[in-house]
């Protein structure tokens, strides 16, 4: 895998993007990036510095209040932060309504999701409902419904935020799996530098109230494999959001 | 990665930890994680429990029948149970009792079904428009406490004695339970899950059909059911006030023809026929539905199967 140097158009545009709602505080002001096609980027924040509003701006579930967005035509695969699963439906079924509700015709639809399954190492466990899955499985499956909704944008809101340690880890090799073998660009917000760090390419630094980019940082791959680069990098991150929360003492 | 012995070989001693472990690893681990943290098959159901209310019933016939023994009152004001037993006989023998209960079950479920027919799309409209659930809301809730006896009188005027007297009645009990149960509902929707179908790309129908009805399911449910207790209730009701005209013999009817002859044993044979219907119904089809939705969604306690 390369380093994206964004040859062709970006996948999503922000420009000078704010986000205030009526009679409240503004919540995001002045972001302006740019993401480029199959690019993996974390966006890191303490917690109620927009980092949600922003991705359902990106979503589309909320209007900005002023600035300029572009993403894909077909608009943005999400995935939440838990128990989005439907609890009267099984996994597959979860998944398969993604399938219907995208136009995939019924016969063809049940293929599909024991694959998307398949590729979340699901394949055993499609007749099972939610409440029957782990923590991990469930949130396999919801990445598996995300994936089954075939947009080249995938928005994911801290999707890993619950999970044990142990799962957290393994999830993050899933990802990172499904990400290389399926070429999607994904917008990861997070509260965790490790984490942020982990999965990638790009690490967009949000401050709090008012919600800005104050910094980013590029994570190849030399570093990501290189443990004590690795390390380095999150302390001089987490040093930075630090520094950032201490403004609001 | 020490701790995995089987990527050593692959891997000579460079220092840095694979760049990632292969698929086959990361399915087999998590494999075994959702071995692990996966639960087992759901528990029995106990014999016994089931057993105890049928032990129950026997305890009180039982207390019942040494009351009447203990000739506390006039026999033909409190009658045994054998004495209700043998005029419950009776009237399966000359067909009158299964006539009533054929009578009323139909009228019941059919007027119960036009009530769901009406409550449904009525309480989907309701959740939908917000200004007409802030006029008509209060007022639907009003009409659930209103007893629906009091339909009555209006009933036999506007449509005599006839069955639409009955179905009207029965309708007007029914239907503000149903609304108000869907309701109570869809207010209740966690709103992630509307989320969910806007990111999916669910139209507006899509919406109600796939996310917010099968969501509002278990509330709906509990709105049925008492929606038909208040049917049944109801229909007894209109049963024992509108006898004669064109109306059919009901057990309602069959228990004011009891009072008419002054009849005890035929008064207790029409109430207990009245009571069993309900519990058979409860039974037979809400009590299994109901279990039947909760376990699948995993809200079934232990304890309350």
């Amino acid at each position: 895998m390369t380093t994206t140097t964004a040859p062709e158009a970006p996948s999503v545009l922000i420009e000078n993007l704010a986000k205030a709602y009526p009679g409240g505080p503004t919540v995001l002001e002045g972001i302006t990036t740019s993401i480029a096609r199959g690019e993996f980027v974390c966006i890191l924040g303490a917690s109620g510095c927009g980092k949600s509003t922003l991705l359902n701006v990106l979503a589309q579930l909320e209007p900005p209040t002023t600035g300029a967005i572009e993403v894909p035509d077909d608009g943005a695969a999400f995935m939440f932060q838990e128990a989005s699963l439907l609890p009267w439906l099984t996994a597959r079924g979860n998944v398969e309504l993604a399938l219907r509700l995208r136009g995939v015709p019924a016969r063809e639809r049940r293929q599909a999701a024991t694959e998307l399954l398949h590729l979340v190492h699901l394949g055993e466990a499609g007749g099972k409902r939610p409440h029957q899955l782990s923590g991990g499985m469930r949130q396999r499956t919801a990445l598996a419904r995300a994936l089954a909704q075939d947009r080249e944008l995938l928005l994911m809101d801290e999707p890993f935020g619950a999970l044990d340690a142990i799962t957290r880890d393994l999830l993050h090799d899933e990802l990172e799996r499904v990400w290389k073998a399926t070429g999607r660009t994904i917008v990861f917000v997070t509260h965790n530098v490790r984490e942020a760090v982990r999965l990638g390419q790009r690490v967009l630094l949000l401050s709090s109230r008012p919600g800005r980019i104050v910094e980013q940082w590029q994570v190849t791959d030399s570093i990501r494999n290189d443990a004590a680069a690795a390390a380095a990098l999150t302390r001089d991150i987490t040093d930075r959001l630090r520094q950032e929360i201490s403004h609001h003492a | 990665m020490p701790s995995n012995p089987t990527l050593l070989d692959d891997q000579p001693a460079t220092g840095a930890p694979p760049s990632s472990p292969s698929a086959t690893t990361i399915g087999d681990l998590e494999a075994g994680l959702d071995r692990l943290q996966s639960q087992g098959p759901p528990a029995r159901r106990d014999l016994v429990r089931s057993l105890l209310p049928v032990a129950a019933v026997v305890a009180l016939l039982c207390v019942w029948q040494i009351l009447s023994w203990a000739g506390l009152k006039r026999s033909d004001l409190l009658p045994g149970p054998l004495t209700v037993a043998a005029s419950l006989a009776d009237a399966f023998a000359d067909g009158t009792l299964q006539r009533a209960v054929a009578t009323s079950l139909l009228r019941g479920v059919s007027g119960f079904a036009i009530a769901i027919l009406i409550a449904t799309p009525l309480a989907l409209l309701l959740a939908q428009v917000r200004t007409l659930r802030a006029a008509l809301g209060p007022l639907v809730s009003g009409l659930q406490v209103l007893p629906s006896v009091a339909w009555v009188p209006a009933a036999i005027i506007w449509f005599g004695l006839t069955d639409a007297t009955v179905y009207f009645v029965v309708l007007m009990g029914a239907t503000p339970s149903i609304v108000n149960g869907l309701l109570s509902g869809i207010d209740q929707i966690p709103p992630q899950y509307r989320s969910v179908g806007t990111v999916l790309g669910a139209t507006r129908l899509q919406h109600t059909l796939l996310i917010t009805l099968p969501a509002a399911l278990p509330a709906y449910l509990g709105g049925l059911k008492q929606g038909w207790a208040f049917s049944w209730r109801s229909l007894m009701a209109a049963e024992i006030i509108a006898v004669g005209g064109s109306i059919g013999f009901g057990l309602g009817s069959m228990l004011q023809q009891g009072r008419d002859l002054s009849s005890m044993p035929l008064v207790m044979a029409a109430i207990l026929a009245i009571l069993v219907v309900g519990i058979v119904i409860e039974l037979l089809v809400f009590s299994p539905l109901e279990r039947r939705l909760l376990r699948r969604r995993g809200l079934l306690t232990q304890g309350a199967s």
